[in-house]
Protein backbone atom coordinates (compact mmCIF):
# COMPACT_ATOMS: atom_id res chain seq x y z
CA UNK A 1 0.00 0.00 0.00
CA UNK A 2 2.73 2.39 1.00
CA UNK A 3 4.60 1.71 -2.25
CA UNK A 4 1.45 2.38 -4.21
CA UNK A 5 0.97 5.74 -2.52
CA UNK A 6 4.59 6.67 -3.19
CA UNK A 7 4.25 5.62 -6.82
CA UNK A 8 1.08 7.63 -7.29
CA UNK A 9 2.51 10.73 -5.65
CA UNK A 10 5.60 10.42 -7.84
CA UNK A 11 3.46 10.28 -10.96
CA UNK A 12 1.40 13.23 -9.78
CA UNK A 13 4.51 15.22 -8.98
CA UNK A 14 5.92 14.56 -12.44
CA UNK A 15 2.75 15.46 -14.31
CA UNK A 16 2.33 18.59 -12.18
CA UNK A 17 5.84 19.79 -12.92
CA UNK A 18 5.51 19.06 -16.64
CA UNK A 19 2.29 21.09 -16.69
CA UNK A 20 3.89 24.04 -14.99
CA UNK A 21 6.93 24.32 -17.22
CA UNK A 22 5.11 25.69 -20.24
CA UNK A 23 7.72 26.42 -22.90
CA UNK A 24 5.17 26.92 -25.70
CA UNK A 25 6.43 24.20 -28.04
CA UNK A 26 2.84 23.81 -29.08
CA UNK A 27 0.27 26.58 -29.43
CA UNK A 28 -3.38 25.85 -29.98
CA UNK A 29 -5.15 28.66 -31.83
CA UNK A 30 -8.90 29.03 -32.18
CA UNK A 31 -10.58 30.14 -35.42
CA UNK A 32 -14.21 30.63 -36.31
CA UNK A 33 -14.56 29.23 -39.82
CA UNK A 34 -15.64 30.12 -42.44
CA UNK A 35 -14.71 33.80 -42.53
CA UNK A 36 -13.33 34.36 -45.99
CA UNK A 37 -10.65 35.30 -46.82
CA UNK A 38 -9.24 35.23 -43.28
CA UNK A 39 -9.94 31.61 -42.47
CA UNK A 40 -11.81 29.08 -44.55
CA UNK A 41 -11.63 25.57 -45.92
CA UNK A 42 -10.04 25.22 -49.35
CA UNK A 43 -11.91 22.94 -51.79
CA UNK A 44 -9.64 20.05 -50.77
CA UNK A 45 -10.60 20.49 -47.10
CA UNK A 46 -7.42 22.08 -45.77
CA UNK A 47 -7.67 25.13 -43.56
CA UNK A 48 -6.38 28.24 -45.26
CA UNK A 49 -6.70 32.02 -45.29
CA UNK A 50 -4.81 35.15 -44.34
CA UNK A 51 -4.86 34.62 -40.59
CA UNK A 52 -4.02 30.94 -40.87
CA UNK A 53 -0.97 31.69 -43.05
CA UNK A 54 0.09 34.54 -40.78
CA UNK A 55 -0.39 32.41 -37.66
CA UNK A 56 1.69 29.61 -39.16
CA UNK A 57 4.43 32.11 -40.01
CA UNK A 58 4.40 33.40 -36.42
CA UNK A 59 4.61 29.86 -35.07
CA UNK A 60 7.56 29.11 -37.36
CA UNK A 61 9.19 32.29 -36.08
CA UNK A 62 8.84 31.40 -32.39
CA UNK A 63 9.68 27.75 -33.01
CA UNK A 64 6.33 26.34 -31.93
CA UNK A 65 3.89 23.96 -33.53
CA UNK A 66 0.56 25.52 -34.39
CA UNK A 67 -2.65 23.57 -33.98
CA UNK A 68 -5.81 25.20 -35.36
CA UNK A 69 -9.01 24.60 -33.45
CA UNK A 70 -12.37 25.48 -35.03
CA UNK A 71 -14.62 27.24 -32.55
CA UNK A 72 -17.94 29.09 -33.04
CA UNK A 73 -17.72 32.82 -32.40
CA UNK A 74 -20.26 32.90 -29.56
CA UNK A 75 -18.14 30.73 -27.28
CA UNK A 76 -14.69 31.75 -28.43
CA UNK A 77 -13.65 33.81 -25.37
CA UNK A 78 -15.07 31.41 -22.76
CA UNK A 79 -13.24 28.60 -24.61
CA UNK A 80 -9.95 30.49 -24.29
CA UNK A 81 -10.50 31.10 -20.58
CA UNK A 82 -11.40 27.41 -20.15
CA UNK A 83 -8.03 26.51 -21.73
CA UNK A 84 -9.47 24.66 -24.71
CA UNK A 85 -6.82 26.59 -26.69
CA UNK A 86 -4.11 29.16 -25.97
CA UNK A 87 -4.85 31.95 -28.41
CA UNK A 88 -7.55 33.34 -30.70
CA UNK A 89 -6.68 34.47 -34.20
CA UNK A 90 -10.10 34.91 -35.63
CA UNK A 91 -10.38 38.53 -36.74
CA UNK A 92 -11.11 39.64 -33.18
CA UNK A 93 -11.22 43.42 -32.94
CA UNK A 94 -9.47 44.97 -29.98
CA UNK A 95 -12.12 46.54 -27.77
CA UNK A 96 -12.21 47.85 -24.22
CA UNK A 97 -14.84 45.33 -23.11
CA UNK A 98 -12.90 42.38 -24.48
CA UNK A 99 -9.62 43.68 -23.04
CA UNK A 100 -11.16 43.25 -19.58
CA UNK A 101 -11.33 39.48 -20.19
CA UNK A 102 -8.36 38.73 -22.44
CA UNK A 103 -4.87 39.99 -23.24
CA UNK A 104 -4.44 41.38 -26.73
CA UNK A 105 -1.30 41.40 -28.87
CA UNK A 106 -0.44 44.44 -30.94
CA UNK A 107 -2.87 44.87 -33.83
CA UNK A 108 -1.94 42.81 -36.88
CA UNK A 109 -4.45 44.13 -39.39
CA UNK A 110 -7.36 46.48 -39.76
CA UNK A 111 -9.98 46.37 -42.46
CA UNK A 112 -12.67 48.92 -43.17
CA UNK A 113 -16.32 48.03 -42.87
CA UNK A 114 -18.79 48.47 -45.67
CA UNK A 115 -22.51 48.70 -46.40
CA UNK A 116 -23.94 46.20 -48.87
CA UNK A 117 -27.37 46.19 -50.48
CA UNK A 118 -29.26 45.10 -53.57
CA UNK A 119 -28.56 47.23 -56.63
CA UNK A 120 -30.91 50.19 -56.99
CA UNK A 121 -31.69 50.37 -53.27
CA UNK A 122 -30.61 54.03 -53.36
CA UNK A 123 -29.64 54.33 -49.74
CA UNK A 124 -27.76 57.07 -48.00
CA UNK A 125 -26.62 55.33 -44.85
CA UNK A 126 -25.67 58.57 -43.12
CA UNK A 127 -29.15 60.08 -43.57
CA UNK A 128 -31.50 59.10 -40.78
CA UNK A 129 -34.66 60.01 -42.69
CA UNK A 130 -33.69 57.67 -45.54
CA UNK A 131 -32.73 54.89 -43.14
CA UNK A 132 -35.88 55.13 -41.05
CA UNK A 133 -37.54 51.74 -40.62
CA UNK A 134 -34.93 49.91 -42.68
CA UNK A 135 -33.88 46.42 -41.68
CA UNK A 136 -30.14 46.30 -41.17
CA UNK A 137 -28.22 43.06 -40.68
CA UNK A 138 -25.07 42.77 -38.57
CA UNK A 139 -23.15 40.02 -36.84
CA UNK A 140 -24.03 39.96 -33.15
CA UNK A 141 -21.51 41.53 -30.80
CA UNK A 142 -19.16 42.77 -33.54
CA UNK A 143 -17.79 46.30 -33.91
CA UNK A 144 -20.19 46.78 -36.80
CA UNK A 145 -23.06 45.86 -34.47
CA UNK A 146 -21.94 48.51 -31.96
CA UNK A 147 -21.40 51.09 -34.69
CA UNK A 148 -24.82 50.64 -36.28
CA UNK A 149 -26.61 50.44 -32.93
CA UNK A 150 -24.96 53.64 -31.74
CA UNK A 151 -25.38 55.68 -34.92
CA UNK A 152 -28.76 54.55 -36.17
CA UNK A 153 -30.23 52.35 -33.44
CA UNK A 154 -33.12 54.73 -32.80
CA UNK A 155 -34.49 54.72 -36.36
CA UNK A 156 -33.58 51.36 -37.90
CA UNK A 157 -34.40 47.78 -37.02
CA UNK A 158 -31.14 45.99 -36.20
CA UNK A 159 -31.18 42.27 -36.99
CA UNK A 160 -28.36 40.38 -35.29
CA UNK A 161 -26.98 37.13 -36.70
CA UNK A 162 -24.62 34.57 -35.24
CA UNK A 163 -22.75 33.84 -38.46
CA UNK A 164 -22.05 35.85 -41.61
CA UNK A 165 -23.55 32.97 -43.63
CA UNK A 166 -27.02 33.43 -42.13
CA UNK A 167 -26.73 37.16 -42.65
CA UNK A 168 -25.92 36.86 -46.35
CA UNK A 169 -28.68 34.26 -46.78
CA UNK A 170 -31.26 36.68 -45.40
CA UNK A 171 -29.97 39.58 -47.51
CA UNK A 172 -30.25 37.55 -50.70
CA UNK A 173 -33.54 36.09 -49.45
CA UNK A 174 -34.92 39.62 -49.27
CA UNK A 175 -35.49 39.95 -45.52
CA UNK A 176 -32.86 42.68 -45.08
CA UNK A 177 -32.60 46.06 -46.77
CA UNK A 178 -28.90 46.53 -46.13
CA UNK A 179 -26.10 44.90 -44.15
CA UNK A 180 -23.02 46.36 -42.47
CA UNK A 181 -20.08 44.01 -42.61
CA UNK A 182 -16.33 43.77 -42.54
CA UNK A 183 -15.56 44.94 -46.08
CA UNK A 184 -13.43 41.95 -47.23
CA UNK A 185 -16.10 39.50 -46.07
CA UNK A 186 -18.79 41.33 -48.00
CA UNK A 187 -16.48 41.54 -50.99
CA UNK A 188 -16.05 37.76 -51.06
CA UNK A 189 -19.61 36.74 -50.21
CA UNK A 190 -22.05 39.44 -51.33
CA UNK A 191 -20.82 41.47 -54.30
CA UNK A 192 -19.68 38.33 -56.10
CA UNK A 193 -23.38 38.32 -57.07
CA UNK A 194 -23.80 41.08 -59.66
CA UNK A 195 -27.22 42.04 -58.26
CA UNK A 196 -25.56 43.47 -55.15
CA UNK A 197 -23.33 46.44 -54.59
CA UNK A 198 -21.52 48.44 -51.94
CA UNK A 199 -23.36 51.47 -50.64
CA UNK A 200 -21.27 54.57 -50.07
CA UNK A 201 -17.67 54.62 -48.93
CA UNK A 202 -15.99 52.11 -46.67
CA UNK A 203 -15.83 53.16 -43.02
CA UNK A 204 -12.91 52.51 -40.67
CA UNK A 205 -14.20 51.04 -37.42
CA UNK A 206 -12.22 50.24 -34.30
CA UNK A 207 -8.57 49.81 -33.32
CA UNK A 208 -7.71 46.84 -35.49
CA UNK A 209 -7.48 43.13 -34.96
CA UNK A 210 -5.31 41.47 -32.33
CA UNK A 211 -4.43 37.98 -31.15
CA UNK A 212 -6.20 37.25 -27.87
CA UNK A 213 -4.52 35.36 -25.01
CA UNK A 214 -5.35 34.57 -21.41
CA UNK A 215 -4.32 37.43 -19.13
CA UNK A 216 -1.68 35.34 -17.37
CA UNK A 217 0.09 34.31 -20.61
CA UNK A 218 2.01 37.57 -20.99
CA UNK A 219 5.08 35.58 -22.03
CA UNK A 220 3.29 34.05 -25.02
CA UNK A 221 1.87 37.43 -26.00
CA UNK A 222 5.37 38.93 -25.94
CA UNK A 223 6.62 36.15 -28.20
CA UNK A 224 3.78 36.79 -30.65
CA UNK A 225 4.34 40.55 -30.63
CA UNK A 226 8.03 40.11 -31.36
CA UNK A 227 7.37 37.64 -34.17
CA UNK A 228 4.62 39.79 -35.72
CA UNK A 229 6.89 42.84 -35.66
CA UNK A 230 9.62 40.89 -37.41
CA UNK A 231 7.24 39.50 -40.07
CA UNK A 232 5.90 42.99 -40.78
CA UNK A 233 9.46 44.28 -41.27
CA UNK A 234 11.03 41.47 -43.30
CA UNK A 235 8.32 41.37 -45.98
CA UNK A 236 6.74 38.04 -45.05
CA UNK A 237 3.59 39.87 -43.93
CA UNK A 238 3.32 41.68 -47.26
CA UNK A 239 3.73 38.45 -49.22
CA UNK A 240 0.91 36.80 -47.29
CA UNK A 241 -1.27 39.92 -47.55
CA UNK A 242 -0.85 40.14 -51.33
CA UNK A 243 -1.93 36.54 -51.67
CA UNK A 244 -5.41 37.40 -50.32
CA UNK A 245 -5.97 41.14 -50.75
CA UNK A 246 -5.73 43.69 -53.51
CA UNK A 247 -5.56 46.52 -50.97
CA UNK A 248 -3.61 47.34 -47.84
CA UNK A 249 -4.77 46.08 -44.44
CA UNK A 250 -1.43 46.36 -42.66
CA UNK A 251 -1.18 48.39 -39.46
CA UNK B 1 -38.61 50.90 -3.86
CA UNK B 2 -37.56 52.71 -7.06
CA UNK B 3 -34.73 54.43 -5.24
CA UNK B 4 -33.39 51.09 -4.05
CA UNK B 5 -33.62 49.74 -7.56
CA UNK B 6 -31.76 52.72 -8.93
CA UNK B 7 -29.04 52.28 -6.34
CA UNK B 8 -28.71 48.61 -7.22
CA UNK B 9 -28.49 49.41 -10.93
CA UNK B 10 -25.85 52.07 -10.37
CA UNK B 11 -23.56 49.49 -8.83
CA UNK B 12 -23.10 47.20 -11.81
CA UNK B 13 -22.20 47.52 -15.48
CA UNK B 14 -24.46 44.90 -16.95
CA UNK B 15 -27.94 45.34 -15.54
CA UNK B 16 -28.53 48.93 -16.51
CA UNK B 17 -31.84 50.47 -17.48
CA UNK B 18 -31.20 49.84 -21.16
CA UNK B 19 -30.36 46.15 -20.75
CA UNK B 20 -33.38 45.63 -18.48
CA UNK B 21 -35.52 47.27 -21.16
CA UNK B 22 -33.94 44.88 -23.66
CA UNK B 23 -34.88 41.91 -21.44
CA UNK B 24 -38.40 43.28 -21.05
CA UNK B 25 -38.78 43.50 -24.82
CA UNK B 26 -37.59 39.90 -25.04
CA UNK B 27 -40.04 38.84 -22.34
CA UNK B 28 -42.96 40.37 -24.25
CA UNK B 29 -41.92 38.65 -27.49
CA UNK B 30 -41.51 35.26 -25.79
CA UNK B 31 -44.93 35.51 -24.14
CA UNK B 32 -46.59 36.59 -27.41
CA UNK B 33 -44.90 33.87 -29.42
CA UNK B 34 -45.59 31.03 -26.98
CA UNK B 35 -49.17 31.88 -26.16
CA UNK B 36 -50.22 32.68 -29.71
CA UNK B 37 -48.64 29.40 -30.82
CA UNK B 38 -50.39 27.48 -28.04
CA UNK B 39 -53.82 29.03 -28.67
CA UNK B 40 -53.72 28.61 -32.46
CA UNK B 41 -52.16 25.16 -32.04
CA UNK B 42 -54.93 24.07 -29.67
CA UNK B 43 -57.62 25.35 -32.06
CA UNK B 44 -56.08 23.29 -34.89
CA UNK B 45 -55.40 20.27 -32.72
CA UNK B 46 -58.93 19.82 -31.38
CA UNK B 47 -60.61 18.83 -34.68
CA UNK B 48 -57.48 16.95 -35.77
CA UNK B 49 -57.44 14.99 -32.50
CA UNK B 50 -61.09 14.03 -32.91
CA UNK B 51 -60.70 13.10 -36.59
CA UNK B 52 -57.53 11.15 -35.77
CA UNK B 53 -59.72 8.65 -33.87
CA UNK B 54 -61.90 8.16 -36.95
CA UNK B 55 -62.13 4.62 -38.28
CA UNK B 56 -61.97 5.87 -41.87
CA UNK B 57 -58.29 5.57 -42.93
CA UNK B 58 -58.70 8.38 -45.50
CA UNK B 59 -59.31 10.73 -42.59
CA UNK B 60 -57.09 9.36 -39.86
CA UNK B 61 -54.00 8.40 -41.90
CA UNK B 62 -53.16 11.88 -43.28
CA UNK B 63 -53.42 13.27 -39.76
CA UNK B 64 -51.26 10.44 -38.49
CA UNK B 65 -48.68 11.37 -41.14
CA UNK B 66 -48.70 15.04 -40.15
CA UNK B 67 -48.28 14.21 -36.47
CA UNK B 68 -45.59 11.65 -37.28
CA UNK B 69 -43.54 14.15 -39.31
CA UNK B 70 -43.77 17.03 -36.86
CA UNK B 71 -43.12 14.90 -33.81
CA UNK B 72 -40.38 13.00 -35.57
CA UNK B 73 -38.20 15.98 -36.54
CA UNK B 74 -36.54 18.58 -34.30
CA UNK B 75 -38.29 21.92 -34.00
CA UNK B 76 -35.15 23.78 -34.99
CA UNK B 77 -35.03 21.90 -38.31
CA UNK B 78 -38.67 22.77 -38.98
CA UNK B 79 -37.93 26.41 -38.15
CA UNK B 80 -34.93 26.53 -40.50
CA UNK B 81 -36.97 24.97 -43.31
CA UNK B 82 -39.80 27.46 -42.90
CA UNK B 83 -37.56 30.50 -42.32
CA UNK B 84 -34.63 30.01 -44.69
CA UNK B 85 -36.35 27.53 -46.99
CA UNK B 86 -39.20 29.81 -48.02
CA UNK B 87 -36.74 32.64 -48.74
CA UNK B 88 -35.13 30.50 -51.44
CA UNK B 89 -38.30 29.82 -53.43
CA UNK B 90 -38.97 32.60 -55.92
CA UNK B 91 -42.57 31.64 -56.60
CA UNK B 92 -43.40 32.24 -52.94
CA UNK B 93 -41.60 35.57 -52.88
CA UNK B 94 -43.79 37.02 -55.63
CA UNK B 95 -47.01 36.52 -53.69
CA UNK B 96 -48.68 38.54 -50.93
CA UNK B 97 -47.74 35.73 -48.56
CA UNK B 98 -44.12 36.90 -48.65
CA UNK B 99 -44.74 40.63 -48.35
CA UNK B 100 -47.14 40.40 -45.47
CA UNK B 101 -46.11 37.32 -43.54
CA UNK B 102 -42.93 35.50 -44.40
CA UNK B 103 -40.58 38.47 -44.72
CA UNK B 104 -40.87 39.17 -40.99
CA UNK B 105 -39.02 36.76 -38.74
CA UNK B 106 -41.91 36.57 -36.27
CA UNK B 107 -44.43 34.82 -38.51
CA UNK B 108 -42.30 31.98 -39.93
CA UNK B 109 -41.33 31.28 -36.36
CA UNK B 110 -44.95 31.36 -35.19
CA UNK B 111 -45.93 29.02 -38.03
CA UNK B 112 -43.23 26.53 -37.06
CA UNK B 113 -44.27 26.67 -33.40
CA UNK B 114 -47.97 26.30 -34.22
CA UNK B 115 -47.42 23.29 -36.48
CA UNK B 116 -45.18 21.67 -33.91
CA UNK B 117 -47.36 22.19 -30.86
CA UNK B 118 -50.51 21.28 -32.85
CA UNK B 119 -48.94 17.89 -33.69
CA UNK B 120 -48.16 17.13 -30.05
CA UNK B 121 -51.53 18.40 -28.83
CA UNK B 122 -53.34 16.31 -31.46
CA UNK B 123 -51.67 13.21 -30.10
CA UNK B 124 -52.51 14.16 -26.51
CA UNK B 125 -56.19 14.65 -27.40
CA UNK B 126 -56.27 11.46 -29.45
CA UNK B 127 -54.79 9.50 -26.56
CA UNK B 128 -57.28 10.93 -24.11
CA UNK B 129 -60.23 10.11 -26.40
CA UNK B 130 -58.97 6.56 -26.94
CA UNK B 131 -58.85 6.06 -23.19
CA UNK B 132 -62.52 6.82 -22.65
CA UNK B 133 -63.94 3.82 -20.77
CA UNK B 134 -65.94 1.66 -23.20
CA UNK B 135 -68.78 1.44 -20.67
CA UNK B 136 -69.42 5.19 -20.85
CA UNK B 137 -69.72 5.09 -24.62
CA UNK B 138 -71.96 2.02 -24.53
CA UNK B 139 -74.20 3.70 -21.99
CA UNK B 140 -74.41 6.81 -24.17
CA UNK B 141 -75.29 4.67 -27.18
CA UNK B 142 -77.93 2.86 -25.12
CA UNK B 143 -79.51 6.25 -24.45
CA UNK B 144 -79.71 6.76 -28.20
CA UNK B 145 -77.19 9.60 -28.39
CA UNK B 146 -75.83 10.45 -31.82
CA UNK B 147 -72.05 10.57 -32.49
CA UNK B 148 -71.98 14.36 -32.14
CA UNK B 149 -73.94 14.33 -28.92
CA UNK B 150 -71.73 11.55 -27.49
CA UNK B 151 -68.62 13.60 -28.33
CA UNK B 152 -70.10 16.76 -26.87
CA UNK B 153 -71.59 15.33 -23.70
CA UNK B 154 -69.58 12.25 -22.78
CA UNK B 155 -66.26 11.79 -24.53
CA UNK B 156 -64.77 15.28 -24.78
CA UNK B 157 -65.50 16.48 -21.24
CA UNK B 158 -63.81 13.47 -19.69
CA UNK B 159 -61.06 13.43 -22.35
CA UNK B 160 -60.15 17.03 -21.56
CA UNK B 161 -59.79 16.21 -17.91
CA UNK B 162 -57.55 13.27 -18.68
CA UNK B 163 -55.50 15.32 -21.17
CA UNK B 164 -54.87 18.19 -18.79
CA UNK B 165 -51.68 16.97 -17.02
CA UNK B 166 -50.08 15.98 -20.34
CA UNK B 167 -51.08 19.29 -21.90
CA UNK B 168 -49.57 21.21 -18.98
CA UNK B 169 -46.29 19.51 -19.85
CA UNK B 170 -46.66 20.49 -23.50
CA UNK B 171 -47.17 24.13 -22.53
CA UNK B 172 -43.99 24.14 -20.48
CA UNK B 173 -42.02 22.36 -23.20
CA UNK B 174 -43.28 24.94 -25.70
CA UNK B 175 -42.09 27.77 -23.47
CA UNK B 176 -38.63 26.25 -23.27
CA UNK B 177 -38.55 25.35 -26.98
CA UNK B 178 -39.32 28.98 -27.82
CA UNK B 179 -35.72 29.80 -26.90
CA UNK B 180 -34.68 28.69 -30.40
CA UNK B 181 -36.54 31.67 -31.87
CA UNK B 182 -33.37 33.61 -31.17
CA UNK B 183 -31.51 31.81 -33.97
CA UNK B 184 -33.68 33.49 -36.60
CA UNK B 185 -32.93 37.03 -35.35
CA UNK B 186 -35.99 37.30 -33.10
CA UNK B 187 -35.07 39.07 -29.88
CA UNK B 188 -36.98 36.91 -27.43
CA UNK B 189 -35.76 36.33 -23.86
CA UNK B 190 -32.89 34.13 -25.02
CA UNK B 191 -32.12 36.50 -27.90
CA UNK B 192 -31.91 39.39 -25.44
CA UNK B 193 -29.58 37.36 -23.22
CA UNK B 194 -27.38 36.55 -26.22
CA UNK B 195 -27.20 40.21 -27.22
CA UNK B 196 -26.23 41.25 -23.72
CA UNK B 197 -23.76 38.39 -23.37
CA UNK B 198 -22.02 39.32 -26.61
CA UNK B 199 -21.89 42.98 -25.63
CA UNK B 200 -20.42 42.48 -22.15
CA UNK B 201 -18.83 39.00 -22.42
CA UNK B 202 -20.53 38.00 -19.21
CA UNK B 203 -22.21 34.67 -19.92
CA UNK B 204 -23.09 33.91 -16.30
CA UNK B 205 -24.83 37.21 -15.58
CA UNK B 206 -26.69 37.35 -18.89
CA UNK B 207 -27.92 33.75 -18.92
CA UNK B 208 -28.52 33.23 -15.18
CA UNK B 209 -30.81 36.24 -15.21
CA UNK B 210 -32.75 34.93 -18.17
CA UNK B 211 -32.92 31.44 -16.64
CA UNK B 212 -34.49 32.99 -13.54
CA UNK B 213 -37.15 34.68 -15.68
CA UNK B 214 -37.96 31.39 -17.45
CA UNK B 215 -38.24 29.72 -14.04
CA UNK B 216 -40.70 32.38 -12.88
CA UNK B 217 -42.86 31.91 -15.99
CA UNK B 218 -42.73 28.13 -15.58
CA UNK B 219 -43.77 28.32 -11.94
CA UNK B 220 -46.66 30.61 -12.81
CA UNK B 221 -47.80 28.12 -15.46
CA UNK B 222 -47.46 25.15 -13.10
CA UNK B 223 -49.40 27.03 -10.45
CA UNK B 224 -52.19 27.82 -12.92
CA UNK B 225 -52.48 24.26 -14.16
CA UNK B 226 -52.35 22.87 -10.60
CA UNK B 227 -55.29 25.11 -9.74
CA UNK B 228 -57.18 24.01 -12.85
CA UNK B 229 -56.50 20.33 -12.15
CA UNK B 230 -57.66 20.67 -8.56
CA UNK B 231 -60.88 22.14 -9.81
CA UNK B 232 -61.58 19.86 -12.78
CA UNK B 233 -60.23 16.62 -11.36
CA UNK B 234 -61.70 17.05 -7.87
CA UNK B 235 -63.96 14.02 -8.37
CA UNK B 236 -60.93 11.76 -8.86
CA UNK B 237 -59.33 12.67 -5.55
CA UNK B 238 -59.50 10.44 -2.50
CA UNK B 239 -62.15 11.66 -0.09
CA UNK B 240 -59.96 12.07 2.95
Amino acid sequence: MKKLIIAISCILAFTASSLQAKDWKEVRIAVDIPYEPFEYKAPDGTLTGFEVDLGNAVCAEIGAKCEWIPQAWDGIIPGLLARKYDAIMSSMSITEERAKKVLFSEGYYNTPSGWFAKKGANLNTADKTVMKGKKVGVQRGTLQDNYVTEKLGDVIEVKRYTTADDLVLDLTGGRLDVVFLDYPVGEKTIITDSNYETVGDTIPVGDGIGVAFRKRDQELADKFNKALKKLKEDGTYDTIMKKYFSYNIKI
Amino acid sequence: MFEQLNQLLAQNDIFTHSTLAHYWGGFVVTIQLVFLALIIGAIIALPLGILRTSKNPWISKPIWLYVYIFRGTPLIVQLFLIYYGTAQIDSIKDTWLWDNILSEAFYPCLIAFVLNTAAYTTEIIKGAIDNTPAGEIEAAKAYGMSWAKRMHRIILPSAFRRALPAYANEVIFMLHASAIASVVTIVDLTGAARDIYSRYYAPFDAFLFVAAIYLCITFTLIFGFRHLENKLLAHLKPLS
